[in-house]
């Protein structure tokens, strides 16, 4: 192996692996609101709004992101939607992540306990209230691994952003192999960027769930 | 002695699909009365109760409390959510499970009717949950969240977070069906202050010396109709009806040793 590589390529990669924690950070943020707007409206919308949402759910789980990423991209431009890649991969990630997500808050709301709901109702709070103030702070509880966990799942997802030009870490890896014929060492470094970020995002995770779920352990 | 509410049973009808699980239901109870709801599991009672702050919808029949329906404008067309939220901040309600808010701590799960529902000022809402609490010998654990109180602790606090609203209607499901026998005592007492003090309460209880002692009538309910209603001693010693012999026997059993 050649590592001497990495002082040519070395500022270009960290460069791409900076965009890729953009993108995922964004993508991650953005497709988790959508995912429980979705969630929401689901629970509390319209019958007719609600088959909606179960159609766009089927739709988007049932389809591969590779295809979701090239439709968007050199599709969206027939029907006048003209994004740069960047944001077109930002807007690929949410709507291929959102109903994951969607789907990991309704199971976080099923786990409420319908009493905890009616006990809102009973002293007269109106439903908006409950939602902010019992059924998402409950569900939370229950749903942050599974929170994490597609969160993490989505890092690896960033990488499929490479095919529409976005310079993230792939993109950049890809680059390099093909100048220097260099595949093994380009990839091993790809691969020490993702589990360095995937580490760090569940140790975060990990932190968060113990400050969430303190007041659930009994202490004599 | 708190202002007391009165509640009005009429011709109350409810269906889960065709299965029938109030069966013209007619009931006064009078503002400061204590009624108890009695009977077998699935007679019907907790549904009754739940009729009376409309978590359960009935569909036919009526319900008022002051006078005024709840649920519905008028038969056949629900009242706004908005309108119902009203009626409802003077009705007390505590279940069976306690069912308090997990994240936060007693004292919180108290304020928290009073400033998103009431529009307290947080300090004056603490001062009044602090006063519930005490009330209900919850003075030292207002800092404890639900997993670190005992069920009758978690209990008492699901009363304190009603009575700090100040209804002027108290409805209990079963609130001491989930405790330990020795934690049941704690609950009983609470209530028992609260009846004393004039509150209209309807209970639903397996505690029939609750019910001998503190009520004022005792309703014996049996396949979603309502058997018999009457001062206690008629209903628990002298029952007419079979179906109440019957059950009252098979409680003693149970309850003899």
């Amino acid at each position: 192996m050649e590592w001497q590589i990495l002082e040519q390529y070395g500022p270009m990669l960290l460069r791409g692996f900076g965009l890729t924690i953009m993108c995922w950070l964004l993508g991650t943020v953005f497709s988790m609101a959508l995912g429980l707007l979705i969630a929401l409206a689901q629970r509390h919308g319209p019958t007719p709004l609600r088959w909606l949402l179960q159609a766009y759910i089927e739709v988007i789980r049932g389809t591969p992101f590779l295809v979701q990423l090239f439709v968007l991209y050199y599709g969206g431009p027939l029907v006048g939607l003209r994004l740069d890649a960047v944001p077109a991969g930002l807007l690929g990630l949410t709507i291929y992540g959102s109903p994951y997500f969607a789907e990991i808050f309704r199971s976080g709301f099923r786990a409420v306990p319908i009493g905890q709901i009616e006990a809102a109702r009973a002293i007269g709070m109106p439903e908006h209230v409950i939602i902010r103030r019992v059924l998402l702070p409950v569900a939370l509880v229950s749903a942050l691994p599974a929170l994490v966990n597609f969160s993490i799942i989505l890092t690896k997802e960033t990488v499929i952003l490479s095919i529409i030009t976005v310079p993230e870490l792939m993109y950049q890896v890809q680059r390099m192999s093909t100048e220097t014929f260099r595949y093994l060492e380009a990839n091993l470094v790809l691969a020490l960027f993702f589990w360095l970020l995937v580490e760090t995002i569940s140790r975060f995770g990990r932190k968060l769930e113990t400050r969430i779920t303190h007041y659930l352990i009994e202490r004599p | 002695m708190v202002q007391a509410s009165s509640v009005e049973i009429r011709g109350v009808n409810k269906f889960y699909g065709p299965f029938q699980a109030l069966k013209d239901i007619d009931m006064s109870i009078a503002p400061g009365k204590v009624t108890c709801l009695i009977g077998p599991s699935g007679s019907g009672k907790s549904t009754l109760l739940r009729c009376i702050n409309f978590l359960e919808e009935y569909d036919s029949g009526e319900v008022r409390i002051d006078g005024q329906l709840i649920g519905y404008e008028a038969p056949g067309r629900k009242m706004s959510a908005r309108k119902l939220r009203a009626m409802r901040r003077s009705i007390g309600m505590v279940f069976q499970q306690f069912n308090l808010w997990p994240h936060m701590t007693a004292i919180q799960n108290v304020t928290e009717g009073l400033v998103r529902v009431r529009g307290m000022k947080k300090p004056e809402a603490e001062a009044r949950a602090a006063e519930a609490l005490n009330k209900v010998g919850l003075g030292d654990k207002m800092g404890n969240h639900p997993s670190r109180l005992s069920g009758g602790q978690q209990q008492r606090v699901a009363i304190a977070r009603a009575i700090a609203m100040e209804p002027r209607l108290m409805l209990f499901d079963e609130p001491t069906s989930a405790l330990d026998p020795e934690l049941v005592g704690e609950v009983l007492t609470v209530m028992k202050t609260l009846a004393a003090e004039g509150m209209t309460m309807v209970v639903v209880t397996h505690e029939m010396g609750f019910a001998a002692h503190v009520a004022d009538q005792v309703a014996f309910m049996e396949k979603g109709e309502l058997v018999g209603m009457d001062i206690p001693d008629r209903i628990l010693h002298q029952p007419e009806d079979p179906r109440i012999q019957g059950f009252l026997r098979s409680y003693h059993e149970r309850n003899s040793f």
